[in-house]
């Protein structure tokens, strides 16, 4: 928990900003096995992933297990400057969860 | 007396591990939506993916679409895709492919404050088109890409 797994750059531009995050997370499918033991490995992956600029709620991300290990996600916002606030949040199907917050540069 | 100080100091970070879980947990009741629509990702096929997510499976190819991924994919389990819509009120975007195990990989909720323009990285079991599914103004509308996979990422 204290471990931070979520990275996030944004920048501005022209009113516009980039945004770009990935989240260092397993993302197992629960279809793997491991090799060594045979066992099936778990499922555990992030489920949704919710994006905040100054606030107001912008992206939400609907996650299944096929989503790549380590996720990334970039997108665009409109009407963003320098400065401002970009919130982003995750939780995954065993409850574990992260918030992390960045400015705009 | 230095093994009772180590067990104390463990028991302090154990202690402040729990209340940072704790208050991260009710922050998050509040900020993540409980709205994970679970069906749509356990679907077997594109077409029940499709209803369990957007109600109706008629969808319509659209020009306006775009998607963006390699022709061919070395590592299956590493897919960067990228869509791209010029649908006016595009509401969400979703990716699917049809030969993974369950094909929906993930879903957009798109707003006014975000351009229409997603990317992220998805696993593919075997060469397959990608399928864009995109809710725009009532519609879905879809585009595909073939991808070419050498070695597939869905494990098992």
């Amino acid at each position: 928990m204290a471990k931070k797994q979520m990275k996030i750059r944004a920048w501005a531009e022209d009113g516009k900003a980039t945004v770009k995050a990935i989240v260092f997370h397993p993302m197992e499918t629960g279809a793997r096995k491991d090799k060594a033991s045979g066992q099936i490995i778990p499922a555990h992956y992030i489920t949704e992933m919710k994006c905040e600029h100054n606030g107001k709620t912008v992206l939400t991300c609907l996650w299944g297990p096929g989503v790549s290990k380590n996720p990334f996600l970039s997108f665009r916002l409109n009407n963003a400057k320098t400065g401002d606030m970009l919130k982003m949040s995750w939780v995954d199907n065993k409850g574990e969860t992260e918030i992390a917050e960045e400015q705009i540069k | 007396m230095k093994q009772t100080r180590r067990t104390f100091l463990q028991a302090g970070m154990a202690a402040g591990t729990v209340a940072v879980a704790a208050s991260a947990g009710l922050l998050s009741a509040r900020s993540v939506l409980a709205a994970w629509p679970k069906p749509a990702f356990e679907a077997k096929s594109v077409t029940d993916a499709i209803k369990a997510l957007a109600g109706n499976s008629s969808t319509v190819d659209s020009a306006d679409i775009v998607v963006e991924a390699p022709d061919i994919a070395e590592n299956g389990a590493v897919v960067s895709v990228t869509v791209k819509s010029k649908a006016a009120k595009t509401e969400q975007i979703s990716v699917l492919v049809p030969e993974n195990p369950s094909p929906l990989c993930a879903s957009y909720i798109m707003t006014d404050g975000t351009e229409s323009f997603v990317t992220g990285r998805i696993k593919m079991r075997k060469t397959s088109d990608v399928i864009a599914v995109v809710k725009a103004d009532g519609k879905l509308l879809t585009a595909k890409k073939p991808v070419k996979v050498t070695l597939g990422g869905c494990g098992g």
